[in-house]
């Protein structure tokens, strides 16, 4: 055979899923999806949606509806069929048969094929293809948030194990006052304080060893290794130093995130090319203004990717430093002594709190960072 | 041709060639560093000592007598180099292997679980980096994912991990090698997608023109782009890995480990204990970078991207 | 028969030393050599020129002989490690801390973080004139160079001709009575090119500025130029220098008369014989 003729042949991934979803609803018709005896018949809407749901998955195959209106309703029915069989096993929890497992894969399947017609919906407007490719991620994030539901619920997951979503969330927002307390310790004091200093001594350490190329040449070699070492276990010396409260903390972030400054403040400050040193020259300007009108500006690159790494570092930081000793408020503190309680629910709690705060800090500089280096090529495109 | 006067150089200047390497700029930063640790550890470590003597009621104590005496107290604020020096010689070279206090036996519990969980984790990475690379579904869905992921302080999760694969009866090796994977396996994922991804449209628009099937193109092309990209997310990831096997090693109760040393360290103030576990974490992670740093050079020097 | 002429011209050159009021640039038995791991590369050897005011001068020779190396000696970017050079009367380095010269580069090397405007104003806040001062004159060489109305564009969104126009503007602002090019439309189509080479010709004589520019295309140097120099490699030295006769009032159809071939042929000449063929 050809290679030309294998190149050419590819898996039909879209119409294998389709004919995968009408064989699992079938299956998730005629078996029982609860124990002891219990059917999809005995939910009528439920059945009936699940109908619509193979239909609308085959039309492709089957000739009709090959339009964007047919792949949205594909789409619609998979929400609704998740929704039904979320409420469906919550009545039944623990007790999911061959049945509703084969369904739920259905669920998934259809929402697979459902990422899959929309990923290839050419769209000629640039907002709607930008639209299209936040609603995916999304859609992936909520099958994911749907079928860890599904499966700890029908599964009878114990909770110390894995809470289900929905009681992560009554968890999160029945304990608002105590996980205020403790993100205003840990990222509101320690976090933003330790990336505040870290982040703007190194940057002056930076210029002082730029204006020194004998500490450059002796530092930088130390800094970038400094950089791969496991600097969190400085965490349990600062603690002994500064105390329990939020200073030990601030303390190690100052430490982690001041290595990734300097490091790409330095790389950033020698970024310029020799053609624009040159026309500087040309021009007899002192080192104070190649400095503010040429190198900064060019630096600026590296030291937005040293703050966003640091943005990240300085949460765990701040975190991890709080399992060796905090008074008793702090997200680090929180997640320890509730692990050792088994209440995993809260402990899920101020990860999502946590995750939540690290992305949008991160986002925070990335946006700042468009904005000032909107001239990169990498921003403008 | 005409014979020209040669430009003036510089006098032999033995020092000028040292200080103008790299070498030379080092040393003298890790020597400065080092006298300064002195002066600092000295300076810390002053108050406990005159305390010491007061209550001893020896008042007017030589300096010479107070300066040793800083520099070899049993729980200093900060110890010096040479002390940690000695603490390590001793629980490394002095102490049998199995040991429970032994540094080595530590430092093996905490290597091995890192090895583990980032072999798994690289493995991981590459292979879903090329599912991303070839599937347009799980790039537009799990992208965004990924490099979010790593805006997310992941850490936070071992403890909970660990206490909570304990309880179902899984302890040990596994739970902590688990945190590794984790960690390794996003900068090795988004390094690979980068690397897959590198190669020139006119080098794909080549392998079109010869019509070579996607899997040609894949082992011709783009793994040989890929392979520098691999080993600079392989550091990152090695790195990341042994930072997870050591905080995967606090919430277990200070059973073993480096994260073990030094939490309980941390719990009865054995300073040097923290110092020797901290410096002995420093040097793994040092080495294994190191390690897959000479990997890569001779990777890179067998396929001929080295210049 | 080429390089009698060329000794011929270079001994009337001669003649004239001695201080002149106008001599903007005067260099004497000049040399510069590279110290590298393979040995000393002799980049410019015993070069011997002088520049008056008003001149356009072109450098032309084939990679490697030094044109570029000789007109970063007279910026001051490169030091000369044997004898002497003034521009203006003065060292090169005072001639650079005075603001005497523009220079324009190979590339625009605008500062993509700023505008057009104010790359253009770089100098002159350098400089630290006054806002208003900046203003008026960022306004008239934008202008001098057709770019009016480009001033708040960024330079990505130019081409790379009008890049290259606002980079002469930014040399011009400084306003220097000296302009040196090194290969300014070098990067740029023939096209590009040829319309630059006439703006360019019509600014020297609104201006009345001495150019010391740097090419290597045989028809820009005879097109654009009073004086010639034609200089060859290894060592890195003058070859020939060819007064041009051509009117100073010239258009691109002066590129089809005998005279320009003449003088075009002889640059030619010129490079064939002081190309060793080594390589």
């Amino acid at each position: 055979m050809s290679t030309q003729t294998v190149s050419r042949s590819r898996v039909d991934i879209p119409a294998l899923l389709a004919w995968f979803i009408v064989a699992l609803v079938v299956v998730g018709l005629f078996c029982p999806i609860f124990r002891p005896d219990f059917r999809v018949m005995d939910v009528p809407r439920l059945s009936l949606c699940l109908v619509i749901l193979a239909i609308a998955a085959v039309r492709y195959e089957l000739g009709f509806m090959r339009n964007r209106f047919g792949d949205l309703m594909l789409g619609v029915v998979t929400a609704v069929a998740a929704w039904l069989l979320i409420g469906t096993v919550s009545n039944h929890p623990g007790d999911a048969a061959l049945g509703f497992w084969a369904l739920t894969v259905a669920a998934w399947a259809s929402a697979w094929l459902f990422v899959e017609r929309l990923a290839s919906w050419k769209s000629a407007s640039k907002t709607t293809e930008r639209l299209i490719n936040l609603v995916i991620p999304a859609l992936f994030g909520l099958t994911l948030l749907v079928l860890w539901q599904i499966i700890v619920t029908g599964a009878g997951i114990p909770k110390v194990l894995l809470p289900a979503p929905s009681e992560i969330w009554l968890r999160l927002i029945n304990s608002v006052p105590t996980l205020w307390a403790d993100f205003r310790q840990t990222f509101l004091k320690a976090v933003l304080a330790g990336y505040a200093i870290g982040c703007g001594s190194a940057f002056l350490t930076a210029i002082l060893v730029d204006r020194v190329p004998f500490l450059r040449r002796g530092l930088l070699p130390i800094g970038n290794l400094v950089s791969a070492l496991p600097i969190i276990g400085v965490a349990p010396i600062m603690v002994m130093w500064f105390g329990f409260d939020w200073p030990s903390k601030a303390a190690v972030v100052i430490i982690m995130t001041f290595f990734p400054m300097l490091v790409n403040t330095v790389a950033g400050l020698s970024a310029s090319d020799s053609m624009q040193r040159d026309l500087m020259r040309t021009y007899a300007s002192g080192y104070w203004q190649t400095l503010v009108k040429l190198r900064l500006p060019m630096a600026m690159p590296f030291i937005f990717n040293a703050l966003k790494i640091n943005s990240t570092l300085a949460l765990i930081g701040a975190i991890v430093a709080e399992f060796f000793g905090t008074p008793t408020v702090g997200m680090g503190f929180r997640i320890s002594t509730e692990v050792g309680r088994m209440n995993v629910d809260m402990v899920w709690a101020e990860i999502a709190v946590a995750a939540v705060a690290g992305s949008l800090f991160y986002g925070l500089v990335a946006v700042i960072e468009r904005k000032v280096t909107f001239w990169h090529a990498s921003v403008r495109g | 041709m005409t014979t020209m006067p040669l430009a003036p150089t510089r006098g032999p200047n033995p020092f000028a060639g040292l200080m103008s390497g790299i070498a030379g700029p080092v040393i003298v930063v890790v020597l400065a560093i080092l006298g300064l640790w002195y002066i600092a550890a000295v300076t810390l470590n002053t108050p406990f000592q005159l305390d010491t003597y007061e209550r001893a009621d020896r008042l007017d104590v030589p300096f010479s007598e107070l300066l040793t005496d800083t520099l070899s107290q049993d729980r200093p604020v900060l110890p010096a180099p040479h002390q940690i020096a000695v603490e390590i010689w001793q629980t490394t070279v002095e102490k049998k292997i199995t040991s429970k206090r032994s540094l080595v036996y530590h430092s093996g519990i905490t290597l091995s679980s890192t090895l583990l969980g980032f072999v798994i984790g690289t493995l991981l990475g590459i292979f879903l980096a090329i599912g991303i690379v070839h599937s347009r579904v799980l790039e537009k869905s799990l992208m965004p994912w990924i490099i979010a992921s790593q805006t997310i302080p992941i850490l936070a999760i071992a403890p909970m991990i660990i206490v909570v694969l304990n309880a179902v009866g899984v302890s040990g090796l596994l739970p902590k090698a688990m945190i590794s994977t984790y960690l390794s396996f996003f900068p090795v994922a988004v390094g690979m997608v980068k690397g897959l991804r590198s190669p020139e449209i006119i080098d794909m628009d080549l392998m079109h023109t010869y019509s070579a099937t996607r899997l040609q193109a894949f082992w011709k092309l783009r793994l040989p782009y890929a392979v520098p990209f691999l080993f600079t997310s392989m550091k990152i990831g090695m790195a990341a890995s042994l930072v997870g096997a050591i905080v995967g090693e606090l919430p277990t109760g200070a059973i073993a480990g480096l994260g073990a040393r030094l939490l309980s360290g941390s719990y009865y103030g054995q300073t040097l204990q923290i110092w020797s576990a901290l410096i002995m974490a420093a040097v793994l992670a040092g080495s294994l970078v190191a390690l897959i740093g000479v990997i890569e050079k001779l990777a890179l020097k067998r396929m001929g991207m080295t210049r | 028969m080429t390089s009698l002429a060329g000794a011929k011209d270079t001994e009337m050159v001669e003649k004239h030393t001695g201080a002149s009021p106008d001599r903007v640039i005067d260099i004497e038995k000049l040399s510069l050599t590279f110290e590298t791991g393979d040995g000393p590369v002799h980049a410019l050897s015993d070069i011997d020129l002088k520049i008056e005011q008003g001149d356009f001068v072109s450098f032309i020779g084939p990679s490697g002989c030094g044109k570029t190396t000789l007109l970063r000696v007279i910026a001051d970017l490169e030091k000369p490690t044997a004898g002497k050079i003034t521009v203006n009367g003065v060292s090169p380095e005072e001639a650079r801390l005075n603001r005497a010269y523009g220079y324009v580069f190979q590339a625009a090397a605008l500062y993509s973080w700023r505008t057009i405007a104010s790359n253009v104003a770089l100098p002159l806040e350098i400089m630290r004139l006054s806002r208003s001062e900046r203003q008026e004159r960022v306004a008239r060489n934008l202008e001098l160079v057709n770019l009016s109305g480009f001033e708040q564009k960024y330079p990505w969104q130019l081409s790379g001709g009008m890049q290259q126009r606002a980079s002469i503007a930014r040399a011009l602002a400084v306003e220097p009575d000296l302009l040196l090019m090194d290969e300014p439309f070098g990067a740029l189509d023939e096209i590009v090119r040829d319309h630059l080479n006439e703006q360019l010709l019509q600014l020297w004589a609104k201006t009345s500025k001495t150019v010391a520019f740097v090419t290597h295309s045989i028809p820009e140097a005879v097109f654009l130029s009073t004086k010639i120099v034609v200089l060859c490699p290894r060592p890195g030295r003058i070859y020939d220098v060819i007064e041009s006769d051509l009117p100073r009032e010239r258009s691109l159809d002066i590129r089809e008369t005998p005279e320009f071939l003449r003088i075009a042929h002889r640059v030619r000449e010129g490079l064939k014989a002081g190309h060793s063929y080594e390589d």
